[in-house]
């Protein structure tokens, strides 16, 4: 800043070092939770630091019990990719379609789109559960994913980019013959590719999170993904609650998509501020 | 703004469009319609006689006080999610904007807990105020609070509150620095050869270009306390204790699918809509605004 100022400087770095601490505090415990015995946890107040049954808890989250972590984690990494790459397939070809087209219906089309904007599912539950049972897919991979697949915001991004691409690009294109589809694969494709990363981060994410839609589309617990089987693991009725279990299971849960934004963190950071434009 | 040059296609561009449109008209635009088809109608316990009843739903819902209740708790909510998630991002915000050194650090630190799944973090916040194991909530016991979130409807509402806020606050946090480094350092500088302290600074230059961000990000939050915060309350208390926390998406969710009263839902949804709807209006008449900034 303009001014040197120690104490502020000082100041600064403890209040934003308490802020991490706050955000980090929940996982914090949960991950020592998930290193204890039930006994421990009980134990109150619980220790603050990890202690020898990492390993024990793990092992038995994955794979113990009536459905295994691991085969719910697979569901959710399922539905996920192939949530976040169909709204992107479908959201670039639909963007293509709009902006380097003209044909009868556009205008329609593209506010048929953007109506989907105003309709999240939590306020068409009911009438969209009905729908997705009338065409048989309650209990499939096919039910989970394919009614989340429209994206106003993924569409919209797209347009936005192809709008800013050179038009001599395409007029070169076609000057050497090639066709729309040409263009589009050899072309508008390779020079979207930040654009894709940076939505496929944000997708990946809402689609390992979903919740509410799973919940209602799934009977079957092979069907059920890992958010869903956290939230089985606390409504057991009267047998007390194994937060060792739960907790471990929690960091299960979200480490996949922590992952995915810390290790893409510019394109995650990239795509949350273009996708809202 | 539009492309001069253009390719020319009788069936193409709809090959195109066709599975974008397909699922949004299966699966937003009927279901929608089937809502407002519903909402108008009602049905008998066996589901065989249907008759038409005309706004008699949404009349029987705007005299329920339940439904009263359900709308000034999800206000109420909504309000302080948005005011404590948006206020201590702004507060990081800014002070993660002022460090030359260890910037990069405490900002992925502070964004990671996005990746959190609403219902992970309702888990999460449930147990760290668990009454009898939980660290936080036998703090509070300590210090003489009688803490029981499972009987106390403001002690739960405060629990969904804090957890339903702390996954919002490293979204406003990306927002708010990315408005922050958008502010030129020049007028800044300026500022303070003119005798403006760091305190005047923020309120009369930094603030006010700060706005318009801020104003979409309330829009943001509120949008998110309404609709994306089903997992938080149903794992944190399944809107109890007496309903204290009942939202009105877990009201829907309710109603609907649990007591199977789809006239009763197809009109709450009807009303949520609108509520969208008017939501996403406001967000779009701020983006044109922030183009004639």
């Amino acid at each position: 800043m303009v001014e040197r100022r120690p104490l502020a400087d000082f100041l600064t770095h403890l209040v934003l070092m308490l802020g991490v601490g706050i955000v980090a505090l929940p996982v914090w415990l949960a991950f020592v939770a998930s290193s204890l015995t039930p006994e421990q946890v009980l134990d109150a107040p619980m220790s603050l630091i990890p202690g020898d049954q990492l390993g024990v808890n793990y092992l038995h989250v994955l794979t113990q019990g009536s459905t295994p972590l691991k085969s719910l984690l697979f569901n959710s990494a399922v539905s996920a990719l192939v949530i976040a790459c169909g709204k992107i397939a479908i959201s670039v070809l639909s963007a293509f379609a709009v902006v380097y087209f003209r044909f009868p219906g556009r205008a329609l089309c593209f506010w048929l789109i953007f109506l989907t904007l105003m309709l999240p599912v939590e306020v068409r539950i009911l009438p969209t559960f009905q729908v997705v049972a009338s065409l048989g897919l309650l209990d499939s991979y096919a039910g989970l994913t394919i009614p989340l697949m429209a994206s106003a915001t993924a569409t919209f991004l797209f347009r936005q980019f192809f709008l800013s691409v050179p038009e001599e690009l395409a007029e070169a294109a076609r000057i050497d013959g090639a066709g729309p589809m040409r263009f589009f694969w050899s072309i508008l494709l390779p020079l979207a590719r930040t654009q894709i990363a940076a939505l496929f981060v944000i997708l990946f994410i809402y689609g390992w999170n979903q919740y509410l839609w799973p919940l209602m589309v799934t009977t079957r617990e092979d069907y059920y993904t890992a958010v869903i089987g956290i939230k089985r693991m606390i409504s057991g009725g009267d047998a007390a609650t194994e937060w060792n279990l739960v907790m471990t299971t929690a960091i299960l849960v979200m480490l996949p998509p922590a992952l995915v934004v810390l290790l893409m963190q510019k394109w995650f950071v990239k795509g949350l501020v273009e996708s809202e434009k | 703004m539009e492309k001069r040059t253009v390719f020319r296609s009788a069936w193409l561009p709809y090959a195109l469009v066709a599975p974008q449109l397909a699922v949004t008209l299966v699966f937003f635009i009927w279901p929608a319609a089937q809502a407002l088809y519903q909402s108008v109608f009602v049905e008998d316990a066996f589901g065989i006689h249907v008759e038409f009843v005309g706004l008699a739903n949404f009349r029987a819902l705007l005299a329920d006080p339940y439904y009263a209740q359900s709308f000034a708790t999800t206000a109420l909510f909504a309000l302080c999610v948005a005011a404590l998630s948006l206020g201590s991002a702004l507060l990081l915000a800014v002070l993660a904007n002022r460090v030359v050194r260890g910037a990069a650090a405490y900002k992925t630190l502070i964004i990671w807990p996005y990746a959190v799944a609403p219902v992970v973090a309702g888990v999460l916040w449930l147990f760290l105020f668990d009454p009898s194991v939980g660290t936080l909530g036998l703090v509070l016991k300590k210090i003489g609070v009688d803490w029981n979130p499972l009987l106390n409807g403001a002690q739960a509402m405060s629990m969904v509150v804090l957890a339903a806020a702390w996954k919002q606050v490293s979204y406003n946090f990306v927002f708010f620095l990315a408005g922050l480094q958008a502010i030129p350092k020049s007028l800044l500088e300026a500022a303070a050869i003119d005798g403006a302290g760091p305190a005047t600074r923020f309120w009369k230059i930094v603030f006010p270009l700060l706005s318009p961000t801020a104003f979409f990000l309330l829009v943001v939050n509120v949008i998110y306390a309404f609709f994306d915060t089903f997992g938080v309350i149903d794992a944190a208390t399944q809107g109890g204790p007496s309903k204290a926390t009942e939202v009105l998406v877990y009201k829907v969710f309710h109603d609907g699918f649990k007591g199977q009263d789809f006239g009763a839902a197809a009109a709450q949804s009807v009303i949520l809509m609108a509520i969208v709807i008017a939501l996403t209006v406001a967000q779009f008449r701020y983006l044109e605004k922030r183009v004639n900034y």
